[in-house]
């Protein structure tokens, strides 16, 4: 075989794992806690996505050998969370910023309904 | 071709296709079309959980309550199953780079073993308790108060979020199996491990998306 081959020592893979457990339970723990918030961000949702993202980079650059990928394979990685952040971000911005509807349209008001039966649509 | 394979592997390794230049071309090729997979994946899940986003803003109650209705202690116990058995992938494809064939086996169950666990914890301690509990949406869903069609559509996406990854647990749990048929047959003696790296990306990718719905879908608003 090549010599191009990285063989990632245990010790590296044990550590990450380590460290993903670690904020695993740091992410359940942090969920018992009132953060409050500032600017009108909930601070418990950003901290647990925070964490999500940190757990997230050490799977993909250790476990997935990000680290020891070419520049092209970075280059396609890159390109698919930028397009995901386009698609969440104009999403978001596009129901954020609709204009007030006439009565009737917009979001549905959901309607509680019977235990027996599933609600159905709110009708327009 | 198996007993040449051992006596012309130096020169001409079987597992090298004609068209690549050497075997560190043909890795790198495998490598970038996985993640090209791995990147219309995540566009797959990104769909659902854009549409997730609007929703929980749109009925913040309905899904923070929905959200205080699931089994949080099984959820951080599957995520650190899910995290094992990340690790055991990992060192597979460590013994496969190493040509260590009882090792790799050995890794390839553990992977499997975690993965089984992860699917009968979430059968069994959760949807099934759910549905004992109506919260499946066109089951049975009762969950009576004032945001209790919020709730049922939250149901909605805990479901359909969660089924779709475990059916990636499924899918990832045969390819496991394949992976352990090739070895036994001494396909990764030899120092070629492409199939195991490849399958280790898509398993490491369903542990992502996990890593992201434990919080999304179980800490919504905090548990405090």
């Amino acid at each position: 075989m090549s010599g191009r081959v990285h063989v990632v020592p245990v010790g590296v893979y044990v550590a990450v794992f380590l460290s993903l457990m670690v904020l695993t339970a740091a992410t359940t723990g942090v969920a018992y806690l009132d953060l409050g918030t500032f600017d009108n961000i909930d601070l418990n949702t950003l901290a647990a996505l925070t964490i999500a993202v940190a757990k997230m980079l050490l799977v993909v650059v250790f476990f997935m050998h990000v680290r020891h990928a070419s520049s092209l394979t970075r280059l396609v990685i890159a390109a698919g969370f930028l397009w995901l952040v386009l698609l969440v971000a104009f999403t978001l911005t596009d129901v954020a910023s609709r204009a007030p509807q006439p009565a009737g349209w917009g979001p549905a008001t959901l309607a509680p309904s019977n235990a027996s039966t599933p609600a159905p649509p709110a009708a327009p | 071709m198996t007993d040449a394979a051992a006596t012309d592997a130096a020169e001409h390794p079987p597992y090298l296709a004609h068209h690549f230049t050497d075997i560190e071309q043909q890795n790198e090729a495998g490598t970038l079309g996985m993640w090209l997979f791995l990147v219309t994946e995540i566009m797959f899940f990104g769909g659902l959980f854009a549409s997730y986003a609007i929703y929980r803003f749109e009925y913040f109650e309905g899904f923070r309550e929905g959200s205080h209705l699931l089994k949080v202690q099984f959820g951080a116990i599957n995520t650190a199953v899910l995290i094992g058995s990340s690790l055991t992938m990992a060192l597979a494809v460590r013994c496969a780079q190493l040509g260590r064939r009882k090792a790799l086996i050995l890794f390839l169950i553990l992977t499997m073993i975690l993965g089984a666990a992860f699917l009968g914890v979430k059968w069994h301690f959760e949807w099934t308790t759910d549905y004992h509990e109506h919260l499946v949406p066109g089951m049975g869903f009762s969950h009576p108060g004032p945001n209790e069609a919020a709730i049922q559509l939250f149901f909605c996406f805990y479901f359909f979020m969660t089924g779709l990854h475990a059916l990636h647990m499924v899918v990832g749990l045969g390819i496991m199996a394949v992976l352990l048929w090739m070895t036994s047959r001494g396909r990764f003696d030899h120092g070629y491990f492409a199939p195991v790296e490849i399958s280790g990306l898509y398993w490491h990718f369903v542990d992502i998306v996990w890593i992201f719905l434990f919080p999304l879908l179980y800490l919504i608003g905090g548990r405090y």
